[in-house]
């Protein structure tokens, strides 16, 4: 529920303004609120709550009442720079005070040390730009720590013999084993690899507030009705609230942000819902709009010193857009395994996280997980066998009999950074409010494919040893629609190649900062929402450290 | 819808002012309680189409329970999809309008084509429905042929009208959308319809051990 706040005047100069409340724009708001700063934080969607969240999949998925909405926001895509872009949906992101951690699955991985070495350990990988991050695993480690506590996260620590190091263990034990998570267990420990529990950012005990997991089912794509799923609504953002200095603005759409005759970034511009321009100031700014719409909202305030966009002299506003590879992978058992209860995830494998490129002829890595996280609805439209009746009798009797014996095998994987694939302006269409759409543009690295199909492969083998009566995978294609939005402004030692430094402070305008899915520089194997919680808690630190220095300009 | 939201306010606001424990706990209770008052106040008397005329929604009733017929257990016609796809028309769906405008009196000719002494789809018999259906679906293996004249506005009826009634069978029966009336679309499919669940949730975890480390684990060094 949105606790009292301060109300903040546009004229007021408060010391930041965050744009996007989501995984990292919550914690930020969080931390430098709680480190004594005054802080508005601008979303542009609204200001949703549990009483909100319902189970009504036309509303939540045919009407978008959580997400980016296609007809207000329609967007194109093009497989490369060559082709005319064509409106399609191209991207899918959580549109409401939270962001996209109000509605995801809340698969919480870590980073292995190799994500943040990969470039140095094995070597250019032609036709991609692949480097290594300028800070490491242990770096982060400590912050990883602070997101399992504070935010809430579920989990075995020590089980997975890939693990990387840590230094505490979960706060809280795993959720309950799904059925699809113990056929996976006994399938892949036949193979010889290595189940574990799965790290879920879902409570599995409660905390004051917010209880745990209650297994309604409606999980992936849908808001908690408990607050059991550790969104940044129900987390950061109502911490934030309880510091007294920091206001969440709903319905309000920034599209510019100003500099002065300094080349100092004023505050932000945006439409509120009125679609009435407003001009919040602040001393800084810190975008967190994700990894389509933060290098979006630096293109949109191109101005006089930065004509190809703000604090774009690298040119790499945008580009290097990492989707995250992977598969899917269905099957159908004999008994009951009514997986439509809980959350999606109760098992998953790390055997593939680093592949040897010598053995498997290409670059990359992966994991497996074990779920269901159909609706009805969408089961009914999309996950029976090809071929299936579509209606009558026998449509009546697939549905039926395959709704409680299906679960899925999950692919989750590398891609590589290619400079082409990119997020940009549409020259020609615009949004409801006539700013110049998004424009997707995208093609998977030769390498992504061979890995996609070998994680299929892999999936098809454990579906085997598990003794499934039917499964099916749809052939490994060129992704055009986008769900993870990594690297888009990514973080480096050298402006030349890179949009942020390691402190998230843009390498052209220092009192402007970045950090959400385009700071990453590798992809990691596919959760990212973890490591941008992470980065988040550490961009705060790092941004604190500078202004109580003296070294952001006031 | 009322009584759904204040049932929703009632909860967001316990969980604030109430020990989430305690949520946990009560949470199926207040939730039969909740639906058994919505149905209550959910009267029984005839409903008013807003967007069919009488006769196309009888026409309609009887499509639909083509598409999800009536066996042992109940179809769309016992959901009450017909009341489901009118209120979609007007609401969330008012672009498909004139998919069904056109769409209706096209498959009506499609009948009458196939069996010129049959007057309309309601009149046809079980058989005849499922070739018309074969007909009209471009995924069907039994199509008519490749030299028949394929009626477009017919075959983009047929797919909508199938969509829209697996939507009306299987939406969330709390919803405001009219379908899948009582739950029965879910209890035919498997799905209980409570709110919470409990461990264990089927056959294949009902006699899990608990986790425990894969024995070659404890050998293998971290890498």
């Amino acid at each position: 529920m949105m606790l009292d706040q301060p109300k903040y005047k546009t004229t007021d100069e408060v010391d930041f303004v965050i744009v996007g409340s989501g995984a990292a724009g919550g914690i930020l708001a969080k931390e430098l609120s709680g480190s004594g700063f005054r802080v508005v934080v601008l979303e542009q969607g609204p200001y949703l709550t549990e009483k909100d969240f319902v189970h009504d999949e036309i509303k939540v998925l045919n009407q978008d009442l959580l997400t980016n909405h296609p007809e207000l926001q329609p967007t194109t895509f093009r497989k490369t720079p060559q082709d005319k872009a064509k409106p399609q949906r191209a991207l899918v992101y959580g549109r409401l005070v939270g962001g996209t951690s109000t509605h995801f699955t809340a698969n919480f991985w870590r980073f292995h040390e190799i994500d943040f070495i990969e470039r140095s350990k094995v070597g250019p990988v032609a036709g991609t730009t692949l480097a290594d991050w300028p800070i490491s695993y242990t770096d982060l480690e400590p912050y990883y720590t602070r997101v399992e506590w504070e935010i809430g996260v579920s989990g075995q620590a020590y089980a997975s013999p890939f693990d990387p190091p840590r230094s505490k263990p979960y706060p809280m034990p795993p959720l309950p084993v799904k059925s699809s998570g113990v056929i996976f267990e006994r399938a892949a420990r036949k193979l010889g690899w290595h189940p574990f529990p799965a790290p879920m950012a879902i409570l599995s005990e409660p905390r004051p507030g917010r209880s745990a997991c209650v297994n309604c089912g409606f999980c992936l794509a849908f808001g908690c009705e408990v607050g059991a799923k550790s969104s940044s609504l129900a987390t950061a953002i109502r911490m934030a609230e309880k510091t007294g200095r920091c206001e969440i603005r709903p319905n309000s759409y920034v599209h510019r942000i100003e500099l002065d005759a300094t080349g100092r970034a004023t505050g932000a511009v945006y439409f509120d819902a009125e679609r009435n321009v407003q001009r919040q100031k602040a001393k800084a700014v810190v975008v967190c709009a994700n990894g389509a719409e933060t290098p979006r909202l630096l293109l949109l305030s191109a101005n006089k010193q930065f004509p190809d966009g703000l604090a774009n002299s690298s040119g790499y506003v945008g580009k290097n857009l990492m989707l995250n590879s992977g598969g899917v992978t269905t099957a159908v058992f004999e008994e009951p395994l009514n997986d439509y209860k809980g959350f999606a995830v109760s098992r998953i494998l790390h055997d593939f996280y680093e592949l040897d490129p010598d053995k498997v002829g290409f670059h990359g890595g992966g994991g497996l997980d074990a779920r269901f996280d159909m609706t009805p609805i969408g089961f009914a439209l999309g996950s029976l066998p090809p071929g299936s009746p579509r209606w009558g009798k026998s449509f009546k009797e697939v549905l039926s009999h395959n709704f409680t014996r299906t679960c899925e095998i999950f692919g989750h994987g590398t891609s590589l950074p290619v400079e082409n694939n990119s997020f940009s302006l549409d020259p020609d269409l615009k949004d409801a409010w006539g700013l110049p759409a998004l424009r997707l543009t995208y093609k998977d690295h030769p390498d992504d494919l061979k890995l996609s199909a070998w994680l299929n492969a892999r999936s098809a083998e454990l579906v085997e040893a598990a003794g499934a009566k039917k499964m099916w995978a749809p052939a490994v294609q060129e992704q055009q629609f986008a769900v993870h939005l990594l690297g888009t402004c990514r973080m480096g030692n050298d402006p030349k190649t890179s949009v942020i430094s390691s402190d998230h402070q843009t390498h052209d305008v220092k009192n402007l900062f970045l950090c959400d899915g385009s700071s990453l520089v590798t992809s990691g194997r596919g959760q990212p929402t973890m490591t941008i919680e992470a980065l988040a808690f550490r961009a705060a630190d790092r941004i604190t450290a500078l202004a109580k220095r003296g070294d952001l300009p006031a | 819808m009322d009584k759904d939201l204040s049932r929703r306010s009632f909860l967001s606001q316990s969980l604030t002012g109430i020990s989430a424990a305690w949520i946990s706990a009560h949470w199926p209770a207040m939730l039969s309680a909740a639906s058994h008052a919505r149905l209550a106040a959910q009267s029984r008397t005839p409903a008013k189409f807003e967007f069919f005329s009488p006769e196309q929604a009888a026409e309609m009733d009887i499509i639909s329970a083509r598409i999800i017929p009536t066996t042992d257990t109940p179809g769309a016609h016992e959901a009450g999809v017909i009341f489901f796809i009118d209120r979609a028309l007007v609401t969330f769906a008012k672009d498909d309008q004139k998919i069904y405008a056109e769409g209706l009196p096209e498959l009506q000719a499609e009948v009458r084509e196939l069996f010129p002494s049959v007057a309309k789809f309601s009149a046809a018999t079980p058989e005849q429905q499922h070739q018309i259906f074969e007909s009209l679906d471009e995924q069907s293996s039994g199509a008519a042929g490749p030299s028949r004249r394929r009626r477009i506005a017919a075959q983009s009826f047929f797919e909508t009208a199938r969509v829209h009634t697996i939507m009306g069978f299987l939406i969330d029966p709390d919803s405001d959308k009219r379908g899948n009336r009582d739950g029965v679309g879910w209890k035919v499919i498997g799905r209980e319809r409570q709110h919470m669940f409990q461990p264990p949730f089927g056959y294949y975890d009902k006699d899990y051990p608990g986790w425990q480390p894969n024995p070659r684990d404890a050998e293998k060094t971290k890498s």
